[in-house]
């Protein structure tokens, strides 16, 4: 992650105000800073977003193509992710230097995307052991200011509900070879079903209380923070700690029933209002 | 605990909302500035094929037969007398590397610093007295373009409210709660690690996003415009600030006092 110097005696004052329940900013320890989303802002994807989450910006392309089923899902189609630090985002990811990180937040998609129900993926199978539907989920970081693990689900959730599959039928001739049939109308299209998809919440452990959205200085302040992706019903689908510190199992539950059970509802909601204006 | 989700909305231009009548002449680099070859070249421009081209964004300043370009976002070109804010990254032998959001990293040699129990020093000439040997009561520190400080004869404000603000020339600033004895300055550097309380960090957290605020909104930065944002800022929540209407809400009011108070 991208790191900053902090003085200790800035540290303090982070630590402290975190107990307090005053963040540098004004905020409490569970407000978010306020989410910018867009969708549809690439022309050549099949769905895209755009998410700024304070100083964090986001960008999602999701393109889907057609391929082969796995050996062992002949019956589903798959999401294929893959995260682009940018030098862009901060110095620290030239060259080469962004790939742990970009390969650590895939594994994590991978990870919270891992289960029946996140994503219909039957409903991406055109015909069982020969052809389906892969999406291809591409993150690129565009500026990294803490909390990337949260603005990057929210980004690729807003994509998949973007994401526009063009109907396929698949023709059998006389001798038995199939062949696809791709619409031509642009908007006869299916669209996935998002509200499964779950939302990471990252809570930092910052002193003796815990920090959702932390910032760059308050990352820096903060040992250990456990990554919880939940959907908007409360299903907690994938759990993960970072960093060196360690944390005690009852602050675990404490962080878990606490905060990812209230914020699960409000990030369920999305996308919802905002959208119907944005996409068609 | 909430959490709000909202579409970007395109913001308004400056300009628009201040009612200025002259526009500026903008230019962004490449931008050929006027194909006269009668003008002095300043900063910010150079010669390419008889004509004036400009190599940074900003406006064009033209003082006489003077052309120049004034670079919008800089870094900070240092000047003596100057008060900096800013940031030890190494410590070497005899000297220290600070950094200050200028183009090289600026030095501090430990012999001009203030030890504890010695005098004050001449400090070298780029620093200004005493900017580094700041008392870490503080606490809090942001960075803003330096072009948006300006220039004054004091940098140490006091303000009314509580808290004090060091308006570094470099685009540093440092926010920190009014000591409440003026102890003699017998130099030195004491950490500090008390626990602020809960009224002075609610006081510097309101400045701290009523100085984001106006920087998003490109005003200049000094102790009265600081000072009616902040009072401006009171109705709402601290937190509420960072939203953009009500960001732009106070820095129309605070513009709005501002001009009454010049004219």
């Amino acid at each position: 992650m991208a790191s900053v110097a902090l003085s200790e005696a800035e540290k303090v004052y982070i630590v402290h105000g975190v107990q307090e329940d005053l963040r540098v900013d004004g905020r409490g320890c569970e407000d978010y800073r306020c989410v910018e989303v867009e969708t549809d802002v690439v022309s050549n994807t099949s769905g895209s977003a755009r998410v700024k989450l304070g100083h964090t910006d986001i960008l999602v392309g999701v393109k889907a193509e057609m391929g082969t089923p796995k050996l062992e899902k002949p019956n589903e189609g798959y999401l294929e992710f893959f995260v682009d630090c940018s030098a862009n985002a901060t110095p620290e990811f030239e060259g080469r230097g962004g790939d742990d990180l970009g390969t650590e937040i895939a594994n994590t998609l991978y990870r919270i995307f891992n289960n029946k129900s996140s994503v219909d993926l039957k409903s991406l199978c055109i015909s069982p052991r020969e052809h389906c539907w892969i999406l291809y989920v591409d993150v690129l970081l565009l500026e990294c200011g803490g909390n990337l693990f949260d603005a990057i689900s929210i980004a690729v959730k807003a994509a998949l509900f973007n994401t526009r599959i063009p109907k396929v039928r698949v023709l059998e001739d006389e001798e038995g070879s199939k062949d696809i049939e791709l619409s031509d109308d642009p908007y006869d299209c299916i669209r996935l079903s998002v509200e499964n998809v779950p939302c990471i919440v990252t809570l930092c452990k910052i002193g003796y209380r815990h920090v959702v959205d932390a910032t760059l200085q308050e990352e820096a302040c903060s040992l250990a923070s456990l990554l919880v992706s939940v959907t908007s019903k409360g299903v907690v689908t994938c759990m993960r700690k970072v960093g060196k510190g360690s944390l005690d199992p009852e602050s675990i539950f404490e962080m878990m029933e606490g905060s990812s059970a209230r914020l699960a509802a409000p990030l369920g909601h999305f996308p919802a209002a905002p959208y119907q204006l944005v996409t068609d | 605990m909430a959490m709000e989700m909202r579409l970007p909305v395109p913001r308004k231009p400056v300009s628009e909302s201040l009612g200025r009548e002259t526009k500026k002449h903008l230019v962004v680099p490449g931008d050929t500035i006027t194909t006269d070859t009668g003008f002095m070249r300043g900063h910010g421009t150079y010669m390419g094929e008889e004509k004036l081209i400009a190599s940074v964004a900003g406006p064009v300043e033209r003082v006489n037969k003077l052309i120049c370009v004034k670079a919008l976002k800089t870094r900070y070109n240092g000047e003596v007398g100057d008060i900096v804010v800013g940031r030890i990254t190494e410590v070497q032998q005899k000297r220290w590397k600070v950094e200050t959001n200028s183009r090289l990293d600026s030095v501090l040699l430990l012999s001009s610093m203030n030890l504890p129990g010695g005098e004050l020093a001449e400090v070298q000439a780029v620093f200004s007295d005493g900017a580094v040997s700041l008392h870490t009561r503080s606490l809090k520190y942001g960075k803003v373009p330096p072009s948006l400080v300006k220039r004054q004869k004091t940098h140490f404000h006091d303000l009314p409210c509580g808290a004090s603000v060091i308006l570094g020339n470099n685009g540093f600033i440092w926010i920190y709660p009014t000591p409440e004895h003026k102890e003699e300055d017998a130099g030195g550097f004491i950490a500090n690690l008390e626990p602020v309380s809960l009224a002075d960090r609610e006081v510097i957290s309101r400045l701290r996003n009523c100085i984001v605020s106006l920087v998003t909104q490109r005003m200049l930065l000094y102790d009265t415009s600081i000072l009616y944002c902040y009072e401006a800022s009171l109705p709402h929540q601290i937190k509420d600030i960072l939203k953009p209407e009500v960001m732009e809400e106070i820095v129309m009011e605070t513009r709005q006092r501002l001009l009454e108070q010049e004219g």
